[in-house]
């Protein structure tokens, strides 16, 4: 019996477990996947849990609910991949073999990255927002801020779902509105990029909604380290950003473990063939999901069309044969600017954000690149479609064509 | 795609004048668009840009100011002293590769 491990049970691994279950046969293939943690978090919904908006406990179930009979959920740490044996070594001594490697264990947020960030302001004038505990950690204190200069800020890119930032600051403005206390709060955006966002089209479209939201960029600000005691942000070229209250998005990486079985780049992510996903100078390895070193945004939008790229091609790598799906890069997201609308980006490789509609089967269609409500509660019922279609591989993807690139 | 003349050299550059054919640029031509910018090569300038120069070969993209640092083992506080402002921009414009992916 062949057996294909996958590592990490997220978005990426549970939409792909599912789906390889149903396409391998179970007496040729045994599948096991591993998790260090029990719980499965729904991490679009780390972005509201600061405003209050959503609990903490709405957003995690336990991951074994998403993993499908037929395969084998081990938790453990994994301490290394011995490629030349074909083996993960986890840290509690057990080994894995495997002929068929999927590495789909993330990226997450390394404040310690950062000289600084970690020291006596964290939690208390500095937080984060991708983690659970950093979220909640964030509601209590923007619950409490009564005035002062809240700057939001990216350590460095590229972070996964590279809008969530944008979209914190938008919500903010909002969150402050409501409360009759916009006027006493000044809000600043600092970020590593030229402009508000990476895509051209987007970055005007999103830099015009700061401008209109009196909300400061701070832009090309790449941190060097934080002063805690004075709380400013101090960038490589010298600039100071000072703030009462820190929103920061660490640099992101993937885990150590690839570094110590020199599968990662200086990131620790993997080196991908941006078009099959197969790790770069191996054979029976892949990367999908965030860990992918590939230059399309790290989001969960990217796993699902990444996951429906790759089930086919593997079953042909497997058979023996060329892998002939190509996968284009297809991103999209929906972005929160606050009032109850969103926006909808839908991009590729080669293809800029464009203006029109998104066929996202059972909800959809929605208007891209253009505020709508329908939007904002195309987001909110995500959540749903999240557990009970996208994880266990029941969402259909439609391929990209020409069905939304008109209208709008 | 248009073509510039940079010196004596003539050269196929994109809309924003970042050079769009690796070979047919030398240090010579790196000199000559350092000087476009106001920056005066130097040993310590040309330690980074030989780095951008052979890691484009191997990764097909231009390195990101954390690759030039962790990998090509120069300190991201002395790329912005040498390339001053926006430092990954203007190596990669000197060492004649494609702007540097915005990070998407």
């Amino acid at each position: 019996m062949r057996k294909l491990l996958v590592l990490g049970a997220g978005t990426a691994g549970t939409m792909l477990v599912n789906r390889l279950r149903r396409r391998l046969h179970p007496l040729l293939w045994h599948i096991t996947v591993v998790d260090e943690s029990q719980q499965h978090v729904y991490q679009p919904g780390l972005l509201m849990v600061p405003f209050g908006q959503l609990s903490s406990d709405q957003l995690t179930q336990p991951r074994s609910r998403f993993i499908p009979d037929g395969v084998e959920l081990v938790y453990g740490q994994i301490d290394r991949v011995d490629t030349s044996a074909r083996l993960v070594r986890l840290t509690n001594g057990r080994r894995l073999a495997y002929d068929q490697l999927v590495i789909a264990t993330g990226v997450r947020p390394r404040p310690d990255q950062t000289p600084g960030m970690l020291g006596p302001q964290w939690r208390k004038s500095i937080f984060d927002f991708y983690t659970v505990d950093g979220a909640i950690a964030l509601a209590e204190a923007l619950r409490r801020l009564e005035h002062g200069r809240v700057v939001v800020h990216i350590a460095e890119m590229p972070i996964k779902c590279p809008v969530a930032p944008l979209e914190f600051a938008f919500l903010a403005d909002a969150y402050f509105r409501e409360r009759g206390m916009r006027d006493r709060i000044e809000l600043v955006y600092a970020t590593p990029l030229p402009a508000a966002f990476t895509k051209p089209v987007a970055a005007q479209q999103l830099g015009d909604l700061l401008d209109e939201k009196k909300i400061q960029l701070e832009p090309d600000f790449v941190v060097e380290r934080i002063d805690p005691e004075a709380k400013l942000l101090v960038s490589y070229d010298g600039r100071e950003v000072p703030f009462d209250l820190l929103v920061t998005v660490p640099v992101n990486m993937g885990g150590d473990y690839l570094a110590r079985s020199g599968l990662g780049n200086e990131l620790n992510c993997v080196p991908v063939d941006k078009r099959t996903f197969l790790a770069k100078g191996h054979k029976d390895i892949f990367a999908l999901g965030d860990v992918a070193d590939l230059p399309t945004s790290k989001a969960g939008s990217v796993a699902h069309f990444s996951v429906d790229v790759f089930v086919d091609n593997f079953l042909r790598h497997i058979a023996a044969a060329p892998m002939t799906e190509n996968f284009d890069g297809h991103a999209n997201c929906f972005v929160e600017t606050g009032d109850g609308k969103a926006l909808l980006l839908d991009f590729d490789y080669d293809t800029e954000p464009l203006p029109g509609h998104f066929p996202l089967p059972v909800i959809g269609p929605f208007p891209l690149l253009r505020e709508s409500r329908l939007n904002h509660w195309g987001k909110r019922a995500f959540r749903w479609v999240y557990w009970n279609l996208l994880l266990p591989g029941r969402l259909p993807h439609r391929r990209k064509g020409n069905d939304h690139h008109h209208g709008g | 795609m248009t073509i510039t003349t940079v010196g004596d050299y003539q050269l196929h550059v994109d809309g924003e004048g970042f050079l769009t054919e690796y070979d047919e640029w030398d240090e010579a031509v790196g000199e000559k668009l350092a000087n476009q910018i106001d920056i005066t090569m130097t040993d310590a300038h040309w330690k980074a840009i030989r780095f951008l120069r052979e890691d484009f070969v191997e990764q097909g993209e231009t390195a990101t100011l954390r690759r030039v640092s962790t990998i090509g083992g120069i300190p991201i506080k002395e790329l912005f002293e040498l390339f001053p402002g926006k430092p990954a921009k203007k190596m990669a414009y000197i060492a004649g590769l494609p702007k540097p992916r915005g990070c998407v």
